[in-house]
């Protein structure tokens, strides 16, 4: 039986389809079957950022409304084994898809696969409770920024209120030179204020949009500092304990950084 | 002279102003300030205080703001009550 995990934010922006493309393709690099759902109607980004937009015969409300089978709706990426994108539709209403529909699609997609990661809307309308509807487990993105952090302990209340307990914090686009300088809130500051769990931290790297732009995840790129934080926190969810970052050493700043996130000097 | 002091005093960290900004926005937020949660504790108020004052129940203003702190040094958040008395009661008298 698979696990649904829904990545949400609350605040729009902040990396919720970067980080499902990274955990969704880190995880298959592990050798599990993984789907990637992209919620966001209307919006659609995922099959973007996975490279994968020319592929997309059907989406989401297709299969919701038996237009064509769950199997045809489903992209295979072809790079990386075991990897499906289930794309939203570019042109339908949000309400087109209400929430007992999406847990049926969940229970459906859990039977044959080890992972269903749901890439959510910003916000917290029907979107946002279409996406959590069949998830098992949370994960919540925020940047350290005041209205990101917010946000997200908005969004923290709303799963607890819907029974989706004991999310877990992934921190973007941290840049520790800003954290060292008293200009940026540190890890620790955030936990301070949100009293949840973290799952990962994620630097800001322009690997991302480097990767982005080619369609190819930086979860894939030995090189990016981001892509190995992607890893760790792909390690984290398949159970293993991998030790967080020390944001305090004495090495010059991108020799940090490597350390950090667990990159060997060249 | 407390200006002074204030003037001497290393400026705070921007993440310092960001976590005490989020803190007392929390506040509010997490505390479901809903116009119906103030009203259960405006009405919980008159309720007590028409035992001993007449006051002006239109005009009563209750809300859930920021104040400094006795040190001065920070800013924490304050239920602030206005409310008007239009007479004492009997019952507020004798026990004055
Ligand atoms: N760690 C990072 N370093 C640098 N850039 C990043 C990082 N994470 C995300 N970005 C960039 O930030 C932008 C927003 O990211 P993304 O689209 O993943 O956010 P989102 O939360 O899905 O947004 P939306 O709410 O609009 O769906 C993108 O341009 C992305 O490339
Ligand atoms: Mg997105």
């Amino acid at each position: 039986m698979g696990e649904v995990i829904v990545i949400t934010s609350g605040k729009g922006g902040v990396g919720k389809t970067t980080t499902t493309a990274n955990l969704g393709t880190g995880i298959a690099l592990q050798g599990k079957k993984v789907v990637l759902i992209d919620t966001d109607i209307g919006l659609r980004n995922l099959d973007v950022v996975m490279g994968l937009e020319n592929r997309i015969v059907y989406d989401l409300v297709d299969v919701i409304e038996g237009q064509c089978r769950l199997k045809q709706a489903l992209i295979k990426d072809k790079r990386f084994e075991g990897l499906y994108l289930l794309p939203a539709p570019q042109t339908r209403d949000k309400n087109a898809v209400a929430p007992h529909q999406m847990v049926d699609l969940c229970e459906e997609l859990k039977k044959e696969y080890d992972y269903i990661i749901i890439d959510c809307p910003a916000g917290i309308e029907q979107g946002f409770k279409n996406a959590i509807a069949g998830a098992d487990r949370a994960f919540v993105v925020t940047t350290p920024e005041v209205s990101a952090v917010r946000d997200a302990d908005r969004i923290i209340g709303l799963l607890e209120a819907n029974e989706i307990r004991n999310p877990q914090l992934i921190v973007n686009r941290v840049r520790p030179d800003m954290v060292k300088r008293g200009d940026m809130m540190s890890i620790e500051d955030i936990i301070d204020i949100l009293a949840i769990g973290l799952i990962g931290v994620v630097p800001d790297d322009e690997n991302i949009i480097i990767s982005t732009n080619r369609g190819e995840p930086a979860v894939n790129d030995s090189k990016s500092i981001a892509g190995q934080a992607y890893r760790n926190i792909t390690r984290r969810i398949l159970g293993e304990d991998v030790p967080f970052i020390n944001l305090n050493n004495s090495d010059g700043f991108l020799a940090k950084m490597k350390k950090l996130f667990g990159i060997k000097p060249a | 002279m407390v200006d002074l002091f204030k003037f001497f005093k290393k400026k705070d960290s921007s993440k310092d102003v960001a976590k005490e900004r989020l803190k007392l926005v929390l506040i509010h937020d997490r505390s479901n300030v809903s116009p119906q949660f103030l009203e259960m504790v405006k009405s919980e108020i008159i309720r007590v205080i028409q035992n001993y004052m007449e006051i002006d129940e239109d005009t009563l203003d209750i809300q859930l703001t920021k104040t400094n702190s006795d040190d001065g040094e920070r800013i924490v958040p304050a239920l602030v009550a206005n409310i008007p008395i239009k007479g004492m009661k009997n019952a507020g008298r004798q026990s004055l």
